[in-house]
């Protein structure tokens, strides 16, 4: 679906966010990319609705250059939502926030009407249908935001810092909703810093640091490898951490899901009494 | 953005970057005043030229030229508005004679000597300069500081608009697109979240700085203070007399337009 070729990337400024990126994302599949402030992961994931184009390089979306499209038919296929709503909330409802995009890709009337009422369903934001955007609390403008994009229904859809500012619950809601868009075939690529967040969700994830890829495969063997996560400056999840420090006692040091924790826990205890 | 980029300070060193922002100000003034005192092509291509060794010593023609890029698309608005308007206006047979062409270039050149001789100041000022400059002009602090705040936010604004537009682009909105009319309107979805935004952080920045006692004490000190040196002091006469010869030239010698220049 999307093919990434030894893509560079250097900003008008001069500064290099992208060296040599290789990357092929499968349809379908969910994959969460990491590292640091400044590691070019946001950069990374402009180029692939179009925002940016490599300097060198090439990244193919279902088949075509990025380069040989506008961004507005990229979009079609791959949706983006922004880290800040603030970014891209300007009318007066939010009926008609939803409904912005799809009177850009031209939808007719009545299927406008049916999908905003899906996304804001959807998203649990319908009561507000009638409210202004800049009305509603931080996390609720975020789903606002989520819906506007998933009202056209893209194959792909990016988040960028979908956790920050979202309360316990409200990642536990985001967290279903994800694994529930990757179950109807979407290509989901989350942009996040968030260990736990991604150590319960265990992805593909693809590490990052200094514009280039450092490490690429499942969660639960990247989140576990502390020199690697170091190296892109994030820490283990909890739970691992607890688990490495405990190594010693023969505990397995590959564990980032809390319930399989417990189950280990549990039948060492056992083992034990 | 580029017009936002022209008027970017960038902390380099060199001769104009040290000069006094106050005579440099001055200097900007006089531009501006010779600018706006003729009407005809000659004076105001002379004056397109005479900031061009200023912008040269400070290294910053690259800088210098994107804002007069930025500023082309309001200079042919100008252009054409000058043109249309003085063409429908005239009593006598309408025809587009090379007189009202000079004309309207000139006025489309002044606003360009204009744009030009503002964005050297800015290019080469840095806001900490041009607050301790306001300051030792006895303007109230706090309208010092609104002013120095302002222009330290431009760059951050141009980013975030720059990101709005990515934002609003990802959702299918298509800036290029459509008759003029269209084009205006597309940018409703950049200029709207760009102005709450801007308001927003504006009360976030007033609140922090509240919380940080600002404004606790009356009277203020400062660890640097401007001084006028010898550069100064030329430049300052420099700009006058440029002044008083620009003045003699308006009420003493008739200005030739470049038609009659042609015609004789």
């Amino acid at each position: 679906m999307i093919k990434v070729r030894d893509v560079y990337f250097t900003y008008p400024n001069g500064i290099e966010a992208l060296r040599g990126i290789s990357l092929t994302i499968h349809d379908g599949e969910f994959i969460a990319i990491m590292g640091q402030n400044g590691a070019g992961k946001t950069t990374l994931v402009k180029h692939f609705n179009g925002l940016l184009k490599p300097t060198r390089g090439e990244v193919v979306v279902d088949g075509v250059s990025t380069r040989e499209v506008s961004v507005a038919k990229l979009a079609r296929k791959v949706g983006f939502v922004f880290q800040n709503p603030d970014h891209q909330l300007f009318c007066e409802t939010v009926e008609d926030e939803v409904a912005f995009a799809l009177r850009n890709f031209g939808f007719a009337e009545s299927a406008i009407k049916r999908r905003v009422t899906w996304a804001l369903n959807l998203l649990g934001v319908a009561q507000y249908r009638q409210t202004s955007p800049f009305m509603l609390s931080g996390g609720e403008r975020k789903r606002v935001a989520l819906a506007s994009v998933l009202a056209w229904n893209p194959k792909v859809v990016i988040l960028d810092e979908p956790t920050i500012g979202q309360d316990h619950q409200q990642k536990e809601k985001l967290r279903h909703f994800i694994v529930q868009l990757n179950a109807q075939k979407k290509t989901v690529i989350v942009v996040t810093h968030d260990v736990e967040f991604v150590a319960e969700c265990n992805p593909r994830v693809v590490l990052m640091t200094g514009g280039k890829i450092v490490a690429d495969g499942g969660a639960e063997e990247i989140l576990t490898n502390p020199k690697l996560v170091a190296q892109a400056s994030i820490v283990p999840p909890q739970i691992t951490q607890i688990f490495l420090g405990l190594s010693d006692l023969g505990l397995p040091t590959n564990v980032i899901d809390v319930h399989e924790a417990r189950k280990i826990l549990l039948d060492l205890m056992e083992v034990a009494s | 953005m580029s017009v936002f980029e022209g008027f970017r300070f960038r902390r380099v060193s060199s001769v104009i970057h040290r000069l006094d922002p106050r005579v440099k100000f001055f200097y900007v003034c006089v531009l501006f005043v010779m600018a706006v005192m003729f009407s005809e092509l000659l004076p105001l291509i002379l004056l397109f030229f005479v900031p061009l060794p200023f912008v040269l010593v400070a290294g910053v023609q690259r800088e210098w030229l994107r804002s007069l890029r930025g500023a082309l698309f309001l200079a042919v608005i100008i252009f054409l508005s000058n043109f249309l308007f003085t063409y429908f206006y005239k009593q006598y047979p309408r025809a587009p004679s090379a007189s009202l062409l000079e004309y309207s270039f000139a006025m489309t050149l002044r606003f360009i000597v204009l744009v030009g001789s503002f964005s050297i100041f800015f290019l080469t000022t840095s806001p900490d300069h041009l607050g301790l400059a306001l300051e030792q002009s006895h303007v109230p602090y706090e309208f010092c500081f609104a002013f120095t705040t302002a222009v330290r936010f431009v760059p951050v604004l141009a980013e975030e608009a720059q990101t709005i537009m990515d934002a609003q682009k990802a959702r299918g909105l298509e800036l290029e697109r459509g008759n003029f009319i269209k084009r205006v309107r597309n940018y409703i979805p950049i200029l709207i979240p760009l102005i709450v935004g801007a308001i927003r952080r504006s009360l976030e920045l007033a609140e922090a700085m509240e919380s940080r006692a600002w404004g606790a004490s009356e009277k203020r000190t400062n660890l640097y203070v401007l001084k006028l040196r010898r550069a100064d002091y030329s430049l300052a006469l420099g700009s006058v007399l440029m002044l008083i010869f620009a003045i003699c030239v308006r009420l003493f010698l008739p200005v030739p337009s470049l038609t009659m220049l042609v015609h004789a």
